[in-house]
C-alpha cells in the first residue's frame, strides 16, 4: 500500500517536471508558428492563437523578399544539401568498405589517421581552404560548399564502417566464389545490405548542411539568388531590425524549418540511432 | 579483426581508386590544412600583397590583443556554464524518461526537436522571445511581480546565449544517456532495491557510476561544442558593425580572416583554439583512465 503510494507520488512528480521542461522546449515553435499567421499589427500581441488567423505572412513572404529570392534561397538549400549528401555517401562509403572488408597494407595506419582528423577543429581548415578556393576562383561559387562532400570524411567513414563490420563475411566469399570483383561485392552486396546506416548518416549530412550557417557566410556572397536560406533568413533579419514585419520573417523560418521536421518525423528512429550510434558531429 | 578480403590482380589499384577521394580530404580537408594554417600562422598576408615572415610575432601580439583575449575569456565561460549545463540537464532528463511509463516516446520527441532544427530559424524567434518591451519572457517575469531583464544587453547576453544553446543540446544528450541507461543491466536495481535502497541511493550508487562512460563522452563533445560555438552567438548578439556583444573565438577567427583579411592573425587564433581542444581531451582522457567505469 505505502509502496504504490510512493510510486504514484514519484511518478506525479516525473510527470510534471517533464511536462513543464516539455513546454519550455516546445515554446519557441508555439511562439514561431503563432507570429506567423497573425495580422503584422498584433506581432508583439501576448497571445497564443490569433485572432483572426491569416496566411498573409506566408505569400508576403514571395513579396517582401525582392524577386522572388525565397524560391531561390530554398532551392539553393535544397541543392546543396542532396549534393552534400550524395559526395557524402558515396565516397564515405567506398572508403568504410575499404577499410572494413579488404586488407591492404597501410589499412591500419591510414584509418587511424582518418579518425584522429575527428579532433581538428574545422575553423582550422575554413583559412587553407578559402585560400586555395580563391586561387580557384571558387568564391562566390556555390562550389566550395559541395566539392569538399566529395572528399569523405571521419564521421561518415566510422560511422558506415561500423555497420559494414556487422555484415556476416559468407556473403563475401559467397559473392568471391561467384565471381564477383572489389567494387561488385561493395556495389551489389554490402550497399543494398547497409541501407539503415546509410539512412542515418543520408539524415545526418542533410540536417548539418541544410542548417549550416558558417561556410555559406564565408563562401557565397550575400545574394539573395545566390545564398542559402540560413544566410538568406539572418540577412533579412537584418534588414527587419528597426521593426519591420516579423510575423513574416517568422513564416520564413517556419518553412525553413519543415523540411527537417517532416524527415524527423518519417525517420526518428533513424535520426536518433545515429546519435546514439556515435553522437560525433562532423 | 584478422580476416580481410585479399585483393586480386588490378583490384589493388581499384581499392586505392576507392579511397582517392577520403586522401584528397585528408591532404587538402584536415591533416593537410592544419600543417598549412600552422605555416600560414607565421606570416603576415591579406591576400593582396606578397607574404611576409613574422615567425611568432602573431602568437606574441594575441597576448596584446584585448579583442582576442576578451574573446578567448568569452569562450572559456561560454564553455564552463555550457558544458556542466548540458550534461547535467540531459542525464537528469534521461533518468527520468528511462522509467516504463506512458507518453515517454512524446517526451524524447519533443526535447529532440531542436536538435534538428536549424539555429538561425530557431535564434529567430529566440531574439523576439528575449526582446526588452516586446518580448513574452519579460511578460512572464512581469505577471509573476518580477523586474524585466535586458536579455540581450551586454551584461546579460552571455547568460541568454548560454541558455538557448543548452536548450538546442539537451535532446542530444539525453539521447545519448538513454543509450548508456539502457545497458545497465535491470538485476543491478533489483539487487539494489532488495538490499533497502531508495530511488536516490540507487541513482548514486548504481546509475552514476554505471554511466560515466557516457558522461565521458557527452562531456567531450558538448565541449568540443562549445569551443566552437558560432551559430546562435552570431544570430543573437550581433551588432550593427558585424561585431558582437559576446564575441567568442570562432567569431574572432571568422572577423579576423574574412573581414580584415588578416590571414596570418585568423591562423594563429585557429591554431590556440586547436591547442585549447587538444589540451582539453588531454586532460579528458587522463580523466577517464581514473574514472570511467567500463565494465
Amino acid at each position: 500500500m505505502s509502496r504504490s503510494f510512493t510510486k504514484t507520488i514519484l511518478d506525479i512528480t516525473v510527470y510534471a517536471v517533464l511536462i513543464i521542461g516539455a513546454l519550455t522546449m516546445l515554446i519557441p515553435f508555439v511562439w514561431m508558428l503563432s507570429v506567423s499567421l497573425r495580422e503584422p499589427a498584433q506581432q508583439y500581441a501576448r497571445i497564443i492563437i490569433p485572432t483572426p488567423v491569416t496566411l498573409q505572412n506566408y505569400l508576403d513572404l514571395f513579396k517582401d523578399l525582392p524577386d522572388q529570392a525565397f524560391i531561390y534561397l530554398t532551392f539553393n538549400s535544397f541543392k546543396i544539401s542532396i549534393l552534400t549528401v550524395v559526395g557524402q555517401v558515396l565516397t564515405c562509403a567506398m572508403a568504410a568498405f575499404v577499410f572494413a572488408i579488404v586488407k591492404f597494407k597501410g589499412r591500419d595506419f591510414l584509418f587511424a589517421l582518418l579518425v584522429a582528423t575527428l579532433m581538428i577543429p574545422p575553423q582550422v581548415s575554413l583559412i587553407p581552404n578559402f585560400i586555395i578556393f580563391k586561387y580557384l576562383g571558387w568564391i562566390g561559387t556555390q562550389l566550395p560548399l559541395i566539392i569538399p562532400a566529395f572528399w569523405g570524411g571521419a564521421f561518415g567513414t566510422f560511422l558506415l564502417r561500423q555497420y559494414f563490420l556487422t555484415i556476416p563475411r559468407d556473403l563475401v566469399d559467397a559473392a568471391r566464389m561467384d565471381g564477383a570483383s572489389l567494387f561488385d561485392i561493395f556495389w551489389r552486396v554490402y550497399m543494398p545490405l547497409s541501407k539503415p546506416a546509410v539512412a542515418a548518416l543520408s539524415i545526418f549530412v542533410f540536417k548539418d548542411a541544410w542548417n549550416d550557417l558558417l561556410h555559406p557566410l564565408v563562401y557565397l556572397p550575400t545574394d539573395m539568388h545566390q545564398t542559402t536560406l540560413t544566410v538568406g533568413l539572418a540577412f533579412f533579419q537584418q534588414q527587419l531590425q528597426a521593426g519591420g514585419k516579423f510575423t513574416v520573417l517568422m513564416a520564413g523560418a517556419f518553412l525553413s524549418i519543415v523540411p527537417l521536421l517532416i524527415i524527423f518525423f518519417i525517420a526518428q528512429k533513424q535520426f536518433i540511432e545515429g546519435i546514439a550510434l556515435s553522437g560525433v558531429k562532423r | 579483426m584478422d580476416y580481410g578480403l585479399k585483393p586480386l590482380g588490378r583490384e589493388k589499384l581499384w581499392l586505392w581508386l576507392m579511397l582517392v577521394p577520403t586522401i584528397i580530404g585528408l591532404v587538402f580537408g584536415t591533416i593537410g590544412s592544419l600543417f598549412a594554417t600552422l605555416g600560414l600562422s607565421l606570416f603576415d598576408w591579406d591576400l593582396i600583397n606578397p607574404p611576409t615572415w613574422v615567425g611568432i610575432d602573431n602568437y606574441v601580439a594575441l597576448f596584446q590583443n584585448e579583442n582576442y583575449i576578451e574573446a578567448f575569456v568569452n569562450t572559456l565561460k561560454f564553455s564552463a556554464l555550457y558544458v556542466p549545463g548540458v550534461v547535467i540537464i540531459s542525464l537528469l532528463l534521461a533518468v527520468l524518461l528511462n522509467r516504463k511509463m506512458r507518453g515517454v516516446g512524446i517526451f524524447r520527441t519533443i526535447y529532440f526537436l531542436p536538435t534538428v532544427t536549424s539555429a538561425v530559424a530557431t535564434a529567430l524567434v529566440w531574439n523576439m522571445i528575449y526582446g526588452k518591451e516586446t518580448g513574452i519572457l519579460n511578460f512572464m517575469l512581469e505577471s509573476l511581480g518580477m523586474t524585466p531583464i535586458c536579455w540581450l544587453c551586454t551584461d546579460n547576453a552571455m547568460m541568454s546565449v548560454v541558455i538557448v544553446n543548452i536548450w538546442g543540446a539537451i535532446g542530444e544528450g539525453m539521447i545519448i544517456f538513454l543509450a548508456g541507461l539502457t545497458a545497465i543491466p535491470r538485476d543491478y536495481y533489483e539487487a539494489a532495491s532488495l538490499d533497502g535502497a531508495n530511488n536516490f541511493q540507487q541513482f548514486l550508487r548504481v546509475t552514476l557510476p554505471l554511466v560515466t562512460p557516457s558522461i565521458f563522452f557527452q562531456t567531450l563533445i558538448s565541449a568540443i561544442n562549445a569551443f566552437q560555438a558560432y551559430d546562435y552567438i552570431y544570430m543573437l548578439t550581433r551588432r550593427g558593425q558585424g561585431d558582437s556583444s559576446v564575441p567568442v573565438a570562432v567569431y574572432s577567427i571568422y572577423r579576423n580572416a574574412f573581414h580584415f583579411f588578416r590571414m596570418g592573425d585568423a591562423s594563429a587564433q585557429a591554431i590556440q583554439l586547436a591547442l585549447l581542444v587538444g589540451v582539453f581531451m588531454a586532460i579528458m582522457f587522463w580523466w577517464e583512465r581514473h574514472y570511467v567505469v567500463y565494465e
